[in-house]
């Protein structure tokens, strides 16, 4: 009885927080969503999503292509960093989340100085005698901002995967005639695939809802579901705005699902 | 059976970090034999294995696999298989798959391997455990397993670094039966690493007694028990009661107040040697009866004889003895000529006392209180 009751007190706080935090907003967003505005219960907001369909397949599509270059240049950086010395490994996974601890909004804000039409890199290819690019509002600089701003959550789950595959293994796989090609191929990708799924979903789930990186890098000129949902919000149109933010949430969840379900998760990868 | 040199290691030196691991190391090991590195923790054996399978390179000295040098030849292109301490065994394949591994590497073609893991499985006793994985498997399964993977591959050498060690006592005595009938049945030479030296004794036809980065003895696990060369190895193999003695003359010596008909011989003239002299080969006889006298300071039952402990003049003797004694009973003690083994003096000469303690550890700890109780009187 006594541990019963001292659990509930430890337990309670949390289930409250809980309550209030997640699940009352997300019952919000459920009654905005089949909400006319006036109290009754409509599917009008739902039906109108179709106008918006172009808009979430360029989400998809510019949120897969930025996981896709996170992935390609973090698993060699990642396979390689487990090679050098452990102090080099330490000191490079700090420089790693040095940028995570700063606020994505200068992050990116700091992108448009140097990308701007004026900004350091036209100057410094005016000095070398080059006529200027119009980086702002292309979707190479919204990528460029998703890969630069969430590749850390790429690199941090596939470093710990493959950091933590026993040498043993390694040894193993040399000793029956593996050289280090068949060595990654055969031991470290299977046993990195946890960490490389988990990955995945940490940049694909904040890439795909970003607002603030289109908004900025591409100078309005790209439209991601992010965007509109915040125009949604600021007209106000509660009601579209939250029909599309309850199919961006079943998006997102369906992917994190189809993750976990590639991948046993209690093998060393990081869920969220 | 047993050939000609398989891998020979020529004046091999390894240190980590300014600490010297192997200093100067020359060793033949002979096609098709069960030759075991003993040794305790530290003495360089694991190294010595490690270098052979091509885990670790030599700061020098060479290592010669069939009249060639190996120094630089990687790890994967080597013909040697290693079977791992805590086994190694891929997570994310089935016990079939990990023991086609090699066999994948070597791009056979589906059908050969399929035979030849079949083959393994049952020559390991695991037939039809091909598709468990390998966390279902037991400590004892999965060592068969390491074990089907690494000889899949018909390696000329094989090398086992502790593979026993993880298993309970009965097991043990088990999979060492059933290694030995391996190496004999595939005709591979085994090179075996451990610090049991009751499992170096059954299994190998030589055996390699290393400490400090040295060899100390190699020799048929006979020779390693009968005639240790010196005191470290007397004291590491078996129990010894190790006593300083002087060479009288070729077939005498003086030990523990008395002197005694031995069989050893080439010692110059009053030579100050070590003195081996196992439990089981002390008679206990009637005090008036005995070369030596003595009172029992204690007593163990423990199954097949007892072991006594005898206080001669201050150094405790051990005596394994099938007669049933009692503490404090003087007692004579009678050693036949040919239960002496005399020993050169070496390094460790004087570096094992006698049966106060069994293990170093509690000697000194015995020491420690003894240093305390004295403080506090």
């Amino acid at each position: 009885m006594n541990t019963s009751f001292s659990r509930r007190l430890i337990n309670t706080p949390c289930l409250i927080w809980s309550a209030i935090f997640i699940v009352v907003p997300l019952f919000i967003v459920l009654y905005y969503t089949f909400s006319d505005g006036n109290g009754g219960f409509t599917l009008q907001n739902i039906y109108e999503l179709r106008l918006y369909k172009d808009v979430f397949v360029t989400s998809v599509i510019y949120a897969l292509i930025a996981t896709l270059i996170c992935l390609i240049l973090s698993y060699p950086f990642s396979y390689f960093l487990t090679k050098i010395s452990v102090n080099s490994q330490k000191m490079t996974i700090l420089l790693v989340m040095l940028p995570m601890w700063m606020n994505l909004l200068i992050k990116t804000y700091s992108w448009t100085v140097i990308l701007d039409n004026n900004g350091v890199l036209n100057r410094i290819l005016n000095l070398l005698g080059f006529e200027s690019v119009k980086f702002m509002g292309t979707p190479a600089a919204v990528i460029l901002g998703m890969v630069y701003d969430f590749i850390p959550y790429m690199i941090l789950p596939i470093y710990t995967t493959i950091s933590k595959i026993d040498n043993s293994l390694l040894e193993a796989a040399s000793d029956l005639g593996s050289n280090a090609f068949s060595k990654l191929r055969r031991v470290v990708l299977p046993l990195s695939i946890p960490g490389v799924l988990s990955g995945i979903t940490m940049v694909f789930v904040p890439s795909i809802s970003t607002f603030y990186i289109s908004q900025k890098l591409g100078n309005g000129m790209i439209l991601l579901v992010g965007d509109i949902i915040e125009t949604q919000f600021k007209i106000p149109n509660y009601p579209l705005g939250a029909a599309m933010s309850l199919v961006l949430m079943i998006f997102i969840i369906i992917s994190i699902a189809v993750m976990n379900k590639f991948g046993d998760t209690d093998k060393g990868g990081i869920m969220i | 059976m047993i050939g000609e040199n398989i891998v020979e290691l020529k004046n091999i030196s390894v240190s980590f970090d300014g600490e010297q691991i192997l200093n100067g190391l020359n060793l033949d090991i002979k096609d098709k034999e069960f030759i075991t590195f003993l040794g305790p923790s530290g003495c360089g054996k694991t190294t010595t294995l490690r270098l052979i399978a091509g885990f670790l390179e030599p700061d020098e000295g060479d290592i010669i696999f069939e009249n060639q040098r190996i120094n630089d030849v990687p790890a994967y292109k080597r013909q040697v298989n290693t079977i791992f301490q805590r086994y190694a065994l891929f997570p994310h394949l089935n016990v079939y798959e990990n023991i086609a591994f090699g066999l994948r590497v070597k791009k056979m073609k589906d059908k050969e391997i399929k035979e030849k893991v079949e083959e393994m499985l049952e020559l390991v006793n695991l037939k039809g455990l091909g598709n468990r994985s390998i966390d279902t498997l037991s400590g004892g399964q999965q060592q068969r397993v390491a074990i089907a993977r690494a000889i899949a591959n018909r390696p000329k050498v094989l090398l086992l670094d502790e593979p026993l060690a993880a298993l309970d006592l009965k097991l043990r005595k088990d999979m060492q039966k059933e290694l030995k009938k391996i190496q004999q049945q595939l005709g591979i030479t085994f090179v075996f690493v451990t610090h049991d030296q009751e499992e170096a004794l059954t299994m190998s036809d030589r055996v390699i007694v290393m400490d400090d980065g040295k060899i100390q003895q190699i020799g048929t696990p006979q020779d390693i028990y009968n005639e240790p060369k010196n005191a470290f190895v007397a004291d590491f193999i078996g129990e010894s009661n190790i006593l300083d003695g002087k060479m009288l003359k070729d077939f005498y010596v003086e030990f523990s107040g008395n002197k005694f008909d031995c069989l050893d011989k080439g010692f110059e003239k009053n030579e100050l040697v070590d003195v081996v002299v196992r439990p089981e080969d002390v008679d206990i006889v009637p005090e008036d009866k005995g070369q030596l006298t003595g009172i029992v300071t204690s007593v163990a039952f423990l199954g097949v004889h007892y072991e006594i402990i005898v206080d001669i003049g201050g150094f405790k003797w051990m005596i394994q003895t099938t007669d049933e004694h009692f503490v404090d009973d003087k007692v004579g003690l009678y050693i036949e000529p040919d239960a002496i083994h005399i020993m050169k003096k070496s390094e460790y000469s004087g570096l094992y006392g006698d049966y106060s303690t069994y293990s170093e550890e509690m000697y000194e700890m015995n020491e420690i209180n003894e240093l305390a109780e004295e403080e506090a009187q």
